[in-house]
């Protein structure tokens, strides 16, 4: 384990990311905290599709009940943070679980639209009941984690540390490889003798938890629960690219591409409008001509693990 | 009078959809693309409609040209700088060749969206309709450009039955939704078969997206909805069934217009997207479709 390339990569980057707050300013702290979120969606994202081979269109269906879950119950009932947190990835679990066990009857598009839609009900509900939601405005929470940059982006830090480290060791053990069997040849994968529908199921209450706890740490971040920050369609897109970007099946590579997504966006900002443009241009270009990813490029060239 | 307010009005939004989604169907019975920048596609045949027509001079007509003329160019780039490259790309595997397609073609439609928003602003553009005026229909104040999209949505529909049940190379493209491999074994080509189908889907797809720009008007904003409500009429009517995909066209369309008259404009899609879970689970394969 401590000789294979992902360790030797990862180790070394962590510790740079942990030595940041020295040198860099807080504004750019700021970003880095909202990539590391973003990295667990994309994470979670990853064990989803990567692994068990389910093209998942509405992470932000599962993103956005943890928190609104958790902001609901800060906002009326002002619950303290960690029951807020808990009570947003179950919420997470359940939904997710609502939504897999029939939907994991379907397969390929059907399930894409299932899920597509999931997210589509979720933004009708949430501006429909616009007087408890905020809506569009959003709801402001009366706890936040942390003023601090510094505080904040250490919380993020081991925050994705933590998940990314669970979610890349639950890939590499047995339950990964019959998820992955899964994914490529459910049948024969059912022939063998696993439960193919269990795996996936529990791949999907993974990815709904990380996803949900993760959300809801994001709005505890910001501040402020809304539409547009965590259950909008856009959300969920940006999280599919980061972790296609990255290099799909690698866990690591989606945290890579999200990291990559939100620097880019900051870097190209004086474009303006086209900044969005350029992003998209180039994850197009990674797909087209790099489809393994950053990470997939990356552990290649070294030989196989 | 409501009711028929709502027939009318049900009827011309339903071609409308009738359209936008007959092509996507198409494209997809024939050669397995689930094509994610359909609505940014329309959209730039709407918007270079309204440019060509109105800041340019050009009229109507040639406005309206020219809209269809740049969602058949676009739709010819979504085939050959994305879609047949990751078809044919060896470095992906087969079983993800869709997620790619997928992937790549929600990218195309985010850049085309960016695009017409960078350039035209993201505001609303009104198309101007190729006829004006209204007439009464029974006492209901009726557009004529309201009827015209009716007729111009069914005309083109009625061309596409003619040319696939009817002449040589349509009948190719049906084989080919059918069995591919057989049909090369026959000597057909089948990457031309291919750019036939996405030429048609270009012209599908711009004329949808013209009329739409006359008839509601359209923004850049719109990309992300237009592609969704197209799917989900796919989905609704089964996938790669174009008879399927006419009667969802209308069911979502009647069911939208009377939940906006009826309860409020502002729920207009939710008993859509319901109704779509519903027979998702019920019935995956659609109203008409096959397994």
């Amino acid at each position: 384990m401590f000789r294979s390339r992902t360790f030797q990569i990862v180790v070394p980057a962590l510790v740079v990311m942990a030595l940041l707050p020295l040198g860099v300013s807080g504004y750019i702290l700021g970003l880095l905290t909202l990539a590391y979120y973003y990295a667990v969606f994309a994470m979670s994202w990853d064990l989803l599709f990567g692994f068990a081979g389910e093209v998942n269109f509405g992470p932000s269906f599962l993103i956005g009940v943890g928190a609104y879950t958790a902001a609901l119950l800060n906002h009326y009932w002002l619950w303290p943070i960690p029951p807020c947190l808990a009570a947003g990835a179950v919420a997470a679990v359940v939904a997710g679980a609502v939504l897999a066990v029939p939907a994991l009857r379907l397969t390929g598009p059907y399930f894409g639209l299932v899920t597509l839609v999931a997210v589509l009900l979720l933004q009708n509900v949430l501006v429909l009941f616009a007087g408890i939601t905020g809506g569009e405005i959003g709801l402001d929470l009366p706890d936040v984690l942390s003023i601090d940059d510094n505080t904040n982006y250490y919380y993020a830090l081991s925050f994705m540390t933590v998940s990314g480290a669970i979610l890349y060791g639950l890939s590499r053990s047995p339950v990964g490889l019959i998820l992955q069997a899964s994914g490529q040849d459910a049948i024969e994968a059912a022939a063998l003798g696993f439960n193919v529908a269990k795996h996936k199921l529990a791949a999907f209450c993974i990815s709904a938890f990380f996803s949900g706890l993760a959300g809801a740490m994001l709005i505890f971040y910001l501040g402020t629960a809304s539409v547009g920050t965590v259950v909008d369609i856009a959300v969920g897109v940006n999280v599919i690219i980061a972790a296609v970007l990255g290099g799909r099946r690698t866990i690591i590579g989606a945290a890579v591409g999200s990291i990559f997504l939100i620097a880019a966006g900051e870097v190209l900002r004086p474009l303006g409008q086209l900044s969005t443009f350029v992003v998209s241009a180039v994850a197009l270009i990674v797909i087209l001509f790099f489809p393994g990813g950053f990470m997939g490029r990356l552990l290649q060239a070294g030989g196989r693990e | 009078m409501l009711a028929l307010q709502i027939l009318i009005d049900g009827f011309a939004i339903s071609s409308l959809y009738a359209l936008g989604a007959t092509g996507f169907t198409l494209i997809f019975g024939v050669s397995g693309v689930l094509n994610l920048s359909h609505g940014a596609i329309m959209v730039v045949a709407a918007v270079i409609a309204w440019w060509v027509a109105g800041t340019f001079g050009a009229g109507p007509y040639l406005g309206a040209l020219a809209g269809v003329a740049a969602s058949l160019a676009c739709a010819f780039f979504t085939y050959r700088v994305i879609v047949r490259p990751i078809q044919n790309s060896p470095s992906i595997p087969r079983e993800e060749k869709e997620i790619f397609v997928l992937t790549g073609t929600l990218l195309w439609g985010i850049m085309l969206q960016e695009a017409v928003a960078y350039l035209f602003t993201n505001n609303p553009k009104t198309v101007r309709p190729l006829v004006e005026g209204v007439v009464m229909i029974l006492g209901v104040r009726t557009p004529l450009n309201e009827i015209l999209t009716a007729v111009l949505s069914w005309a083109a529909i009625g061309l596409l039955y003619l040319l696939v049940n009817r002449t040589r190379t349509g009948k190719s493209l049906l084989a080919a939704s059918m069995n591919p491999r057989g049909l090369t074994l026959l000597g057909f080509e089948l990457s031309r078969i291919y750019v036939l189908v996405w030429a048609i889907y270009g012209v599908l797809a711009g004329i949808a997206g013209v009329l739409l720009g006359a008839f509601l008007g359209v923004s850049s904003d719109n990309a992300g909805t237009l592609t969704a409500s197209a799917f989900s009429i796919v989905v609704l009517g089964g996938l790669g069934s174009v008879s399927g995909s006419l009667m969802a066209a209308y069911v979502v369309g009647y069911l939208e217009t009377m939940t906006a008259y009826l309860i409020s404009p502002s729920i207009r899609t939710v008993p859509v997207l319901l109704l779509l879970v519903a027979v998702v689970y019920v019935r995956p394969q659609g109203l008409l479709g096959r397994r």
